[in-house]
Parts: structure tokens; sequence; C-alpha cells
């Protein structure tokens, strides 16, 4: 570095100079610097005020283990058939790019037979088992594998997943159908609606738009005929406070939180919904 | 120190150096060339006349890194399964890739790997290490494309002196590396792929574009008006751990004293100058020389050279053929 030969007379009063734009250089690249790190910090805004938390899909780690574990591939995006996954945008913060559900717009009802998206995750994000040191929130993990109704007569007709994603609630039982007394005849959501579901009446294998499977019931129950997991919701006679006898639907221990019931239902805004990493709860 | 450590010391920002020893062989090239200076100038006017302004390693690294977003855009729209995931992760053909960058942040901030994620990310380390590291940079990023483009519209007002450029140190680009490698272990977030263009653009190809996209026409903007190709020169984590695998990567450009004018065509066009400081007269040390790590292999300086005295080559090979 140092050289032997004596420096040119002259040379000081170069350095001055060179040594000011140095200097100068230097402020500006801290600058840059601060102003960089500054903005990728702002990323926990959306994450710290978040009030009320994603549906994330099938199998994820608890969020904040989720949002550092994700490498944002949309992977698991990619496999699902019925396109329930979305990827976070810049507003989501440090959550750009993680996968997330709007279970009213499309939730995932198990269509692909195997939750695929855990399969295809290439980080441990989704996974079928977390490993031990990443803790199970008390009350996510599920009682027994949820049985799919899809797959009732197989050989094996449970899914392989262990922990709830979120819980669906009676959020507004005073527009819910059922609870009204009323019926429900024909397209469960809005002709525009773009949501689709499997129906195994029609093609296990291929999910159809939702407007193209018009209801007529008697007694609304959609939430409860669609629900893709056994046993998780079912219609229960309640005493109103008119002392007139209604039917509603009573969210059970083995609803997983996929949103379908969420999505199915007819009335706007749902009556039923998924309170997204929820756990379970003795009423 | 040796060249390999100036090389690599380069990269990470520091100035390049005369060389203490230069060879009897260049000594003579050198001797030969300026004996006879008027030779040397027509020789020089006669090479540049017929020079015609070649596109060629440009031409074809656009249609890799075209083909490459393409083929992930495609996998996914037309559902043909080949390439799936984004530039971060993907599968091709079943066999995982995980981009090193990418994996190194979700490693420090979750602390914890999984056998995908090892295996995706060594077989990319594999990949890069022949291909050398910084490739991923001119051949791959989407963000490298339309910077690159959009550095033309830079250098256009800068001509008129419409704007000047604003240099900055090039240590940035390790201390960043440092602070978001740092800010991954204490957050536990991956902090840096908020802010990461090349994640962004990837993502907005296949899955749509978003908000973020914002972002990217910022940081453009700031290299049009403000600095030249800012991000990847002074920024970019991801170029200087590709940079750092190449390091040892057989395939680089080498320059090749005899042959150069110390015109500096190269220097103008390339996104790292530092590494073309050998073209500079005096610079040389040996008679060829590999450019080092942080040279993204783009080829731009292959195809402006007039004279030959850059060129593609496989460490060894040369001496095979
Ligand atoms: S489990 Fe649900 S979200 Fe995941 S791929 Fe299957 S249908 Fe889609
Ligand atoms: S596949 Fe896994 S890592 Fe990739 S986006 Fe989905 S959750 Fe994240
Ligand atoms: S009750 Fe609703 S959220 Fe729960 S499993 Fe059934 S459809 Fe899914
Ligand atoms: S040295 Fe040449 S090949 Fe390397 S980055 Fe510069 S212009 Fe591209």
């Amino acid at each position: 570095m140092s050289e032997n030969k004596p420096a040119p007379a002259k040379k000081p009063a170069m350095s001055i100079e060179k040594a000011q734009k140095a200097r100068r250089k230097f402020l500006h690249s801290a600058g840059l610097t601060g102003a960089v790190i500054g903005l990728s910090l702002l990323g926990y805004i959306p994450v710290t005020s978040a009030k009320t938390p994603r549906l994330r899909p099938p199998g994820a780690l608890n969020e904040s283990d989720f949002l550092s574990s994700c490498i944002k591939c949309g992977q698991c995006v990619q496999v699902c058939p019925v396109q329930a996954i979305k990827l976070g945008d810049l507003k989501d913060g440090f959550g750009v790019g993680v996968p997330h559900i709007d279970a009213r717009e499309q939730a995932c009802d198990f269509s692909c037979d195997a939750v695929q998206c855990i399969l295809a995750c290439p980080t441990g994000s989704l996974t079928y088992k977390k490993p031990g040191f990443l803790n199970i929130r008390e009350g996510a993990l599920l009682a027994a594998a949820p049985i799919l109704k899809a797959k009732e007569k197989d050989a094996e007709p449970t899914l392989n997943l262990k922990e709830r994603i979120g819980v669906a609630r009676l959020a507004r039982p005073e527009s819910c159908l059922a609870v009204q007394g009323k019926g429900f005849k024909g397209e469960a959501r809005s002709g525009s609606f773009k949501g689709k579901m499997r129906y195994m009446d029609v093609d296990r294998w291929k999910p159809i738009p939702v407007r193209d499977h018009p209801y007529d019931v008697p007694l609304c129950d959609l939430c409860v005929r669609e629900c893709p997991v056994k046993d998780a919701i079912a219609l229960k006679p309640v005493k109103g406070a008119d002392g007139v006898e209604r039917m509603t639907p009573v969210v059970l221990e083995p609803c997983v939180g996929c949103g379908v019931c969420e999505m199915i239902c007819p009335a706007e805004p749902a009556a039923i919904v998924i309170d997204a990493q929820a756990t379970w709860k003795e009423a | 120190m040796s060249r390999f450590t100036d090389l690599f010391m380069g990269m990470l920002g520091a100035a390049p150096k005369k060389p203490e020893k230069v060879s009897e062989r260049v000594q003579k090239i050198m001797f030969l060339k300026y004996e006879d200076k008027d030779r040397y100038i027509k020789e020089k006017l006669h090479a540049r006349a017929h020079h015609d302004v070649s596109h060629k390693w440009r031409n074809r690294r656009w249609a890799v890194l075209i083909a490459t977003n393409l083929l992930f855009v495609l996998s996914f729209w037309l559902d043909i399964q080949l390439l799936e995931g984004s530039l971060t992760a993907s599968r091709f053909a079943g066999f995982h890739l995980i981009d090193l960058n990418s994996a190194l942040q979700v490693m420090l901030a979750h602390k914890h790997i999984i056998v995908n994620l090892f295996i995706g990310t060594f077989t990319v380390f594999l990949l890069w290490v022949l291909l050398g590291g910084r490739t991923f940079c001119s051949w791959v990023c989407p963000y490298h494309l339309v910077s690159e483009l959009t550095e033309k519209l830079h250098l256009m007002l800068v001509d008129r002196k419409i704007v000047t450029d604003h240099e900055f140190h090039r240590g940035t680009r390790t201390v960043f590396w440092a602070l978001f490698a740092l800010l991954a272990i204490v957050t536990g977030y991956t902090v840096f792929e908020t802010l990461s263009p090349t994640g962004i653009l990837s993502r907005a190809l296949i899955y749509g574009p978003g908000l973020a996209l914002g972002w990217v026409g910022l940081l453009l903007l700031f290299e049009v008006f403000y600095s030249r190709r800012a991000w990847c020169r002074y920024i970019c984590p991801i170029g200087l751990t590709y940079g750092a695998v190449g390091s040892i990567s057989p395939l680089q450009i080498t320059y090749h004293v005899e042959h150069c004018f110390h015109e500096g065509d190269c220097r103008k066009v390339c996104l790292v100058p530092h590494v073309l400081e050998v073209t500079v007269k005096g610079r040389a040390s040996e008679e060829t020389m590999g450019l080092g790590p942080d040279c993204t292999r783009c080829g731009l300086c292959v195809d402006v050279c007039p004279t030959g005295a850059l060129r593609f080559e496989v460490k060894g090979l040369s001496k095979l053929l």
C-alpha cells in the first residue's frame, strides 16, 4: 500500500480537495445506508399494528415463525387447485410475498385432497408436523386428524393435518338465514362471484365456480352442507329470546378454519366468519 | 497479499491498487507496444475503424434472462410445471432450487434449516460456483435487465448535462450485506426481502403486479436521476453473496494485455468498472488476468472491446484446447 517514493511537494494541496471529496462521499454513503435500512424497517409497522391476523394456508407455523421462515416463493400458490392462496403486498411489511387466504373471496375447500400446499413448501413454513421447539399454540392442535367428507369412502379418509389455522364463528347471528328460519334459493353469492368449489357429485377433481351450482333448500344450511370436514359444524336447535325454537349453526372442535362456510354464506356480509389463527376454546 | 485476496477485497469495496511487481513478459509487451508509437497509433485507429459494434453477448444474455423468467411465468400460467415457484425458491422438474441470499436470510431469521432448504441451497451453490456467481446478476436477475435499460436513460441525461452521477463508496454494499444479515438475526424477520427488487419483480411477473412495484419504480428513478446503477453497485447483498460464491469459479472474463490499447471503452459500459482497473496502463502484472469475482460476466466489455483483449474463458480449458 505505502510506496517508498517521496511524495511530490504539491501533494498536500491536492489532498485537501481530495479529502473533502472523500468526506462528502463518505457522508453520502452513510446517508444512503441509513435511508435504505430505515425504509426496510418500515416493514415493522404493518406487522406490529395488524389488527386482524391473516388467515394463513393450512399447516402454517405460528405467525412470527411463519413470517421469518417463508421464503416468499409462492409454490404453495401454484399447487392450489382453487387458487385460494394469495401473496402479501408491500402494505404487509415483512409479510410482502408471504401467502394468506381471503376466505370470503376463495376459501380452501381441500379440493387438492392432500393439503398439497404443505407438500410444496420448501422451507417448512407450512408443515404437517411442527418440530418440537416451535411450540404449538394451545388449542391449535386438533383432537384428531380431520376426516375429509370427500374422502369418507376412501381407505384413508383423514387429512394429514395436525393444527387448525383458525376457527369459524357465527359473528352475525341476526343475519343468519337459518336463525331467521329462512330457506335459500339461487346462487349462494352474487352472479359475479369468482370463487370455486369442489362438488363431489359434480366432479371430484375439477372444482367449479360457486355460481354454477345454485341451491334450493327449505332451511338454509349451506355452511353445514359445504363444510369439507366431517362434524366440524352442525345445525342445532336453540331457543331464541322470544321463546321460539330456531336452528343455528354451531361450530365444533374438528373445525380447521378452512373458511368454506364464510365463503358460501349467502348473507351479505357473511353471518359466519373465520377468526384467523384463533384456537379452540370450549364454549 | 495474493491476487485472489486483492480481488476479493476489491469486491468488498477496497480501491484497486497498482501492482507491486510486473512480470518480465508484460514489461516486454509494454515496451514493444510503445517502441514504435506511430505504428501503435495507426493500429489502434485501424482496429477502431474496423470494429463492428457487436451485441453478441448482450443478445445472448438477454435471451437467456428473458427465457428463464418466462419459464417461471409460463410454468405457472400454462401449468406446465417445469420451473415452479419464483426466483427466491423454485423446483425445476422436481429438483429444489433455492436462491442463496434468500436462503441465508431465512436461515438467519428463522434459525432453523430443514432438509429441502439445504438440498436446494446446495444445488444452487454448486451451479453458481461453476457458472461464476454474479453471472446470476446479469443472466438471470430481472432487475438487472430493467436497470440496464434505464441506465441508458441515465447516461443520455448525463451526456446532455441534465443530471450528474453521484458515486457512493462501493464498500456500502458490504456494510449493507452485514446489516441485513444482522437485522435478520436480531429481528427474526427477513427484512431485506421487503425491499429486494429481484424478489418483487420475479413475483410480480409470475403472480401479478402489486404495490411493491412502486418501490421498484422509485429505485429506478433514483438510478436515472441521481446515481448510476445504484442498487446493484452499492446496495444489493444478493450480488455480494453470489460474488463470494463465484470467487472460485472457473468461468471468467480474462484480460490479455498484449491486445489492449488502454482506451477504457470497457470501463465505460461496465456495471462494476473497478474489476477492469487492470486495463489501465501499468496495472496489469501478468500477460493474461482473470477479472475477479465482482464481474457479472455480462460480456458488455467483450462486445465493446475493438481488439479482443477481453474474452470469456474457462480456467484451465484454454490450455487443453
Ligand atoms: S390444502 Fe387448501 S389451500 Fe392448500 S393446496 Fe389444498 S386446497 Fe389449496
Ligand atoms: S411455499 Fe412455503 S415458502 Fe413458499 S411462499 Fe408458500 S409458505 Fe412461503
Ligand atoms: S366449519 Fe367452516 S371453517 Fe370450520 S371446517 Fe367447516 S367450513 Fe371450514
Ligand atoms: S467486466 Fe465486462 S463482463 Fe464483467 S461486468 Fe464488467 S462489462 Fe460485464
